[in-house]
């Protein structure tokens, strides 16, 4: 499954450097258009020393850490989300007659570089972050847990989302909402937010797994709902509850495809 | 190789039937269908538009998933062992292209072979086969987008052989295509079937495809299968009005038409006859001319269509 995902990757990623100048125009548009939010941040601060309790390097780590496990599920298996369309085009059909899950085909296909691109602010904000802040080894070792954590929970996500264009064909815009909108949403301290919309993101989808309960316990902050401290480190179960949910959605959606008239 | 028994499809279908209120109506695209197909065979499968031909083809396939019944493809139950059943199956859809858009069809052909595990030097070997068949040589290095229909086809066909499948399903393959290319793609078809012992499940509109190449006929309509035999037994039993195109010099009037043929339609000097399969066409033709003054005649045989869509209507030829 991962050398089929590797080879479909480079394949689509060959097709692309056939424009190299298209590819790197887009890419320089993505880091571009992925910086605002972040101009955002700035001019913030530039006004008040606190964002939601937080410092600007504890910011900084809450946006890098989110920015990066969003911008690697989304190299891994954000193209998923266009099923609908594939679904109407007939082209979800032909991912179906061949040996390789369509999941792995659904991601790869149309594979751009360009979404690598999205790694680079992230990264540099992650590591503006973690200068300023005094992490120990271990502080670091959990950090590189929980973006590998909510990696594979954004990537849950986007399962999810693809799943339910198998009933709403035309549902890709609406999807968002848990796919760019988790994004969003998780990319500011979530102190930010009400109770009753924190409540939601940490017991119904669980966003407050990608990176703020974990970071609460890494930047030394009291959880603002008065969860118990174990709650910090329940990331994997909630990735695995979520994964759960995403792949009986997605055999769900599958039984249930009914494919387009030919 | 097939084996479909009381396979049905039912799809829900929402329908507006007030201002905000929304009806759910099932509708049956295959119903109770059985057939087997044996290894080696090659067969057509008939019907006309929305019969349920493709809702079949893609249970085969294991697109999609059967509502009831028990469909069996290679022995295995296609929508749950999908994958498995892909090494073993090449399909040729004739409206869209199996292959990568952006990609020379070299390419697309290598990545095809990761996908199925095809050895590499079966694969060298099988690809040089397959390129001399079908005359791939000029374009392999061209991307599929600049293709003509005729070329696409011709690297659909290879791609979904490449794996040697043990059965072969085809949508439609020819349409669209001109004649050289019909032809090639009908030839390929016939030795594939003949020297490797595919077994090849073909749909088409075609009479042409069926003439050359089924040794059986299937006819589904109304996802029921109406008709199973060759296509000799399907032309008897629905036999079907042939049409004579008369036209008259002048000013005539048509005239000393024979019993049972009919004036079907008629526009200027121009006229069209039905002639049913019991009148022969000699004497109508005989009668017309000893009748009036004739400048030009033409007989059409029935179509496969015409002979079809009487089959679909239950009716035998209208006297």
């Amino acid at each position: 499954m991962v050398s089929t995902w590797l080879l479909l990757a480079r394949t689509w990623t060959r097709a692309a450097l056939q424009y190299p100048a298209t590819l790197a125009m887009l890419s320089a548009g993505v880091v571009i258009s992925t910086s605002l939010d972040l101009l955002t941040i700035v001019i913030v601060f530039l006004h008040v020393p606190r964002f939601g309790g937080f410092e600007p390097a504890g910011v900084m780590y809450l946006y890098g850490g989110a920015h990066i496990a969003f911008a690697l599920s989304n190299v891994l298996i954000g193209s998923a989300d266009r099923l609908g369309e594939h679904i109407r085009t007939g082209n979800f059909d032909t991912m179906l007659i061949r040996p390789v899950h369509p999941l792995v085909q659904l991601a790869t296909e149309d594979f751009s570089p360009r979404k690598v691109a999205r790694l680079v602010p992230s990264c540099l904000v992650l590591g503006w972050g973690i200068s300023r802040l005094d992490l120990s080894p271990g502080d670091l070792l959990l950090t590189a847990l929980m973006i590998v954590n909510g990696t594979v929970l954004f990537c849950a996500l986007w399962v999810l989302a693809a799943a339910a264009q198998f009933v709403l064909l035309d549902a890709a815009q609406a999807t968002h909402v848990i796919t760019w909108g988790g994004e969003f949403t998780v990319q500011y301290p979530m102190s930010l937010y009400a109770r009753e919309f924190l409540y939601a993101v940490t017991f119904v989808v669980p966003l407050a797994f990608v990176n703020w309960q974990p970071s609460l316990y890494v930047l030394g902050v009291p959880d603002p709902l008065g969860l118990p401290g174990f709650v910090r480190f329940l990331g994997p179960v909630a990735t695995a509850l979520l994964c759960l949910v995403a792949a009986a959605a997605w055999r769900t959606g599958l039984r249930h495809y009914r494919s387009t008239g030919s | 190789m097939i084996q479909l028994s009381e396979v049905s499809k039912t799809f829900p279908v929402r329908q507006k039937t007030g201002r905000l209120r929304r009806g759910r109506t099932l509708v049956t695209a295959v119903d109770k269908i059985g057939f087997e197909v044996s290894p080696g065979e090659f067969v057509g499968y008939l019907g006309p538009n929305g019969a349920g031909k493709s809702t079949t083809i893609k249970m085969l396939t294991g697109i999609l998933s059967p509502s009831s019944g028990r469909v069996r493809v290679a022995g295995l139950d296609p929508s749950r062992r999908r994958t498995e059943l892909a090494l073993r199956l090449g399909v040729v859809f004739g409206q869209r292209t199996t292959l990568w858009w952006d990609l020379p069809l070299r390419d697309s052909f290598a990545l095809i072979r990761h996908l199925y595990k095809v050895d590499q030097r079966r694969f060298a070997a099988r690809l040089a086969e397959l390129t001399e068949l079908l005359d791939l040589g000029p374009f392999l290095g061209t991307p599929v987008r600049q293709l003509s229909l005729g070329q696409r086809m011709r690297g659909d066909l290879t791609a979904a052989l490449l794996h040697s499948p043990a059965l072969l399903v085809l949508d439609e393959p020819t349409i669209g295509l001109d004649v050289v290319s019909k032809a090639t793609v009908r030839e390929f078809l016939a030795r594939i079937n003949a020297e490797e012992g595919t077994t090849v499940l073909l749909t088409t509109h075609d009479l042409g495809d069926i003439e050359r190449l089924c040794r059986r006929v299937m006819v589904i309509d109304h996802g029921r299968v109406a008709f199973d035999g060759t296509l000799d037994e399907l032309r008897a039993t629905a036999p079907a009005d042939r049409t004579l195109i008369v036209d008259l010099a002048g000013d005539g009037v048509l005239a000393g038409l024979p019993d049972g043929v009919r004036l079907v339609r008629r526009e200027g000097p121009r006229s069209w006859l039905a002639v049913p399969p019991d009148v022969s066409a000699a004497s109508v033709v005989a009668d017309v001319a000893r009748a009036c003054d004739v400048a030009d005649i033409a007989l059409r045989e029935p179509d496969i269509e015409d002979v079809v869509t009487r089959l679909y209507r239950g009716s035998p030829a209208p006297a």
